[in-house]
């Protein structure tokens, strides 16, 4: 039986409808929202629990929080930092993490914090390519 | 924590991170995060056996 236009038009998706954008902004912002928003549930659940798992193991490990840019290095550390959304705006609020690296697993820490910030963004863009239909 | 704990934990958040966001299919997705687990802690011991040996 043939489906009409307008059935058609009401089978779609509500994850269609809206700022194209928002997943993969929520997403950055908050670890795993990209995903709830489109209804991905389970999958936003584990990667909220990795890039969160991540993140307070290098806080409590001492890690660093990047603060500024003085070289090159630092520079690659902050945009790191900063792929953790909400969760670096918070850490340097609330004076997380350590200024200076002064015991070995604060090194281990700061890559933790480092590498949570590019899964988040790698999860963002995920959401991203859900959103636009890209990625079933 | 050791430092094996710590490389053993990474690699799970890496995998699961992965697995999600490079694989289309739950079945696809298991399949690469145990894969991408087993190279992250697979190449660690490597290393680090490599290490030891270059150190003696």
């Amino acid at each position: 039986m043939a489906t009409t236009p307008n059935n058609t038009a009401a089978a779609k998706p509500a994850t269609k409808e809206g700022f194209v954008y928002l997943p993969l902004i929520a997403g950055w912002l908050v670890p795993g929202a990209g995903h709830f928003l489109l209804g991905k549930w389970g999958r936003g659940a584990l990667i909220a629990a990795s890039i969160l798992g991540m993140f307070v193991m290098g806080i409590a490990m001492q890690g660093k929080i990047y603060s500024g840019a003085h070289d090159i290095l630092d520079i690659l550390g902050l945009a790191g930092d900063l792929g953790n959304g909400l969760l670096y705006f918070a850490s340097r609020v609330f004076g997380f993490g350590a200024d200076q690296v002064q015991v070995t697993t604060a090194d281990y820490g700061t890559r933790f914090i480092v590498v949570a910030g590019l899964l988040n963004v790698i999860a963002a863009v995920d959401a991203h390519n859900l959103r636009t239909g890209r990625k079933a | 924590m050791t430092h094996f704990t710590a490389v053993l934990l990474f690699a799970l958040f890496a995998s699961v991170v992965f697995g999600i966001t490079q694989r289309d299919t739950p079945q696809k997705m298991v399949r690469y995060g145990i894969y991408c687990f087993v190279l992250f802690a697979g190449s660690a011991i490597a290393l680090s056996w490599v290490m030891f040996l270059i150190a003696r």
